[in-house]
């Protein structure tokens, strides 16, 4: 009863004559009172400033996770606001316009190349514009903001003056409006700015139907070998495989898709412009498809054994048993592989800004460059003025892109969960 | 009847067989053009060299120091946190409530959130917000922190490794047996030096696959740095947190798309992503082997 372990720490503040009481004490350092009584000694020794301290702090980092995912939603949201409060916005304009601005001396750029994204010049990869531009800043040892002509780039600029053309450059955006919005161009930098979101839509609804069409059947049917048909050393190769390409960067996809595929692809389909909603579409469907197929394994390895073993007593082949057994009972989790698969897609930067060829055409062809949500906010960020209508526009679409992703989540975590579930456990009682 | 059912079911299982190979043989190809691509320029030279001629010709050391600089700071950020949430969850919450229920979903979406959205809340949040407070308070509204630097990218990129690393610890910590829990408890020692004395020692190996794993994701996204950060050629490596730095992710992605010469420099893409790959994979399989010698214990 004597022998307790005595914590380095504890040892100076540990009175030995209280051994045999402080056994009785309850795990949590909670007091027992039928147990013994205390002396103030006995009292003063439990309470552990530090102790108490680490664990409260235990539990505020724990809610970390939580802040952020609101933090997120705040700040995203905050700096996309003003185009909500537009007739606010319309002096503030000018006044935000003066203040030095870090990326402010890209509205210069943008006088040079009013229509650099128009859809009236499908360049296919922004690769002529990027010929040009480096011919004179190839050599200037300096950070590179990408699409800034030389004579406008200065390293954390801010004392440049607007001239009155430049101000008069802004004043087109102050006549936004919200419903312009829904209008059916995407030009951002024109003479007259025109924020229509629609070919945006449509392009990243394009390429996400492309590639979930691609990847979802091949992640499917490959999770089903995995689990049903294949050998045990096979299922062993399989595994790692995928892994190995859930661990391929997506810059490294995107640059496959852009070098190779892209080549590969015009060959065979013989279509004219070589990086477009096609291409992109199946370079994506490689990203998705290790989320699925782990997603899909992971549902129908959690079907009980029971159902297939029934199965296969009945008589039925093990093809059978597969695709009537396994397949339909793993169903609610394969929805949700489907839509972690589009969530994945949906927001994908580096491969739609690499290898969709980035034109916001409104058109139904798959063989067409797109200009999807996520890569308009990649490629577009970078230089606009800060505060201006098209940096909240381009927050807005970051909004639209995190409600999205957050919904598509949702569904899956507890609509298909809870469902899963109920199926297996309804059943089996 | 009894062989065009076993003409379908080959047929069926043929397609789902088909399906893996199609895979298999996808990776594969992807991995030997990028090796074809890269065989004339990957080198020693090549990895510790600086840029050179334009871009055009010598090295990628800065890119690939930038790159290891901010997986580092990310990773003093990103494990600490993780690896407390992971207690928490593990040790603390009760499985069935909300709280627990609500941590687990954040952390969950965490994880799916589209990158890019994690770049524009580091520009939004880290350089708008703090930056510009920041400069404010010690700065004299001078700007130095209210713009794309080191720290900023790597606490972005942080946030989003975050999940990944709380994941593999949490699946450490539940490897470590109830008994020797209890057996901590029961001796008389309290929860907390339960915890630090038994729970955390026998999830390290856990802790450290989290880390390795997390680097290995960090170091290949490119959306969250865009514009919190990354720069297309310095000519001095960062020294201090609020240089901006070279990243392999973002040099591959520059150099594919908006360089001088996207022809004449692709033998050093191919090279860039074969290092890139590379670093991922050596990553990603010590990390497996760690595991799966955890499991085995």
């Amino acid at each position: 009863m004597d022998t307790k372990i005595i914590f380095p720490e504890d040892r100076e503040s540990l009175n030995l004559h209280e051994t045999e009481e402080s056994t009785a004490m309850d795990p949590q350092g909670q007091k027992d009172p039928n147990a013994f009584v205390f002396t103030k000694e006995s009292l003063k020794k439990k309470i552990r400033p530090s102790e108490f301290l680490s664990e409260k702090l235990i539990t505020g980092v724990a809610f970390l996770s939580i802040a952020i995912i609101v933090l997120i939603f705040f700040f995203v949201f905050r700096e996309a606001f003003p185009i909500f409060t537009q007739k606010e916005k319309k002096s503030e304009t000018q006044v935000t316009a003066v203040i030095p601005e870090k990326y402010g001396d890209t509205s210069s750029g943008n006088t040079v190349k009013p229509e650099q994204y128009g859809a009236e010049t499908p360049t296919p990869e922004n690769k002529e514009e990027g010929k040009t531009e480096i011919k004179n800043t190839g050599n200037v040892i300096k950070p590179e903001r990408y699409g800034v002509p030389e004579d406008s780039i200065q390293e954390s600029t801010g004392e440049e003056e607007y001239t009155g053309s430049e101000i008069s450059q802004l004043t087109p955006a102050e006549t936004f409006h919200l419903s312009s919005l829904f209008g059916k161009e995407w030009m951002p930098v024109s003479e007259r700015p025109r924020y229509g979101l629609i070919p945006l839509i449509v392009g990243t609804l394009k390429v996400t139907l492309i590639a979930i069409l691609f990847a979802a059947p091949l992640a499917i049917l490959a999770a089903l070998f995995s689990v049903a048909f294949a050998p045990h050393w096979l299922r062993e190769t399989i595994k790692p495989a995928i892994e190995m390409l859930a661990g391929f960067p997506s810059v490294v996809i995107g640059f496959f898709a852009l070098t190779i595929m892209a080549t590969a692809l015009q060959a065979v389909f013989g279509y004219e412009t070589r990086l477009n909603a096609f291409v992109g579409g199946i370079a994506m469907a490689l990203a998705a498809i290790p989320i699925i197929f782990t997603v899909t394994e992971d549902s129908m390895n959690a079907i009980p054994e029971t159902y297939s073993e029934a199965s296969l007593a009945l008589g039925a082949t093990r093809w059978q048993t597969a695709f009537f057994v396994v397949l339909p009972a793993a169903t609610p989790g394969i929805f949700a592989a489907v839509l972690l698969g589009i969530g994945r897609i949906f927001g994908e930067t580096m491969i739609a800004l690499m290898a969709t060829g980035n034109a916001a055409l409104l058109s139904a062809n798959p063989f067409e460059s797109v200009r999807t949500l996520a890569a308009t906010i990649g490629a577009e960020m970078a230089e606009v003025v800060f505060g201006d209508t098209h940096y909240s526009v381009l927050f807005l679409i970051g909004a639209l892109l995190f409600v999205f992703t957050f919904a598509l989540n949702a569904i899956a975590e507890f609509y298909v969960k809870g469902k899963l579930m109920k199926r297996f456990q309804g059943k089996l009682s | 009847m009894k062989t065009s059912k076993k003409i379908t079911g080959g047929l069926l299982i043929g397609i789902t067989g088909f399906s893996v190979f199609l895979i298999i043989a996808i990776l594969i190809f992807m991995l030997v053009m990028i090796i074809i691509g890269a065989k004339g320029e990957f080198s020693w030279k090549f990895i510790t060299q600086f840029p050179q001629n334009g871009m055009t010709q010598g090295g990628i050391f800065p890119a690939l120091f930038g790159t290891a600089l901010m997986v580092i700071i990310m990773s003093v950020a990103a494990v600490p946190f993780g690896t407390i949430t992971a207690i928490y969850l593990t040790e603390y919450a009760h499985e069935e409530s909300i709280i627990s229920k609500s941590i687990r979903f954040a952390v969950r979406t965490l994880a799916v959130v589209p990158s890019i959205i994690f770049g524009l809340f580091g520009l939004g949040f880290f350089i708008k917000f703090i930056g510009t407070g920041m400069d404010n308070m010690f700065n004299a509204g001078q700007l130095k922190w209210a713009q794309p630097n080191i720290l900023w990218a790597s606490l972005t990129m942080a946030l989003l490794t975050l999940p990944v690393v709380i994941v593999s610890v949490e699946e450490a910590i539940k490897s470590v047996p109830r008994e020797m829990r209890d057996a901590s408890l029961a001796l008389g020692a309290t929860k907390w030096q339960t915890i630090r004395k038994v729970v955390i020692p026998g999830a390290r190996s856990g802790i450290l696959t989290g880390t390795i794993l997390a680097i290995s994701r960090g170091a290949g996204e490119v959306a969250p740095i865009l514009f919190t950060g990354a720069a297309y050629y310095l000519a001095k490596l960062p020294t201090s947190l609020s240089d901006q730095f070279m990243s392999l992710g973002y040099h591959i992605y520059i150099m594919s798309t908006q360089s001088t010469n996207v022809d004449q420099t692709l033998p050093i893409q191919f090279a860039t992503t074969l290092v890139l790959l590379l670093l991922t994979f050596t990553l990603n399989l010590s990390a497996i082997l760690i595991r799966v010698r955890l499991r085995k214990k």
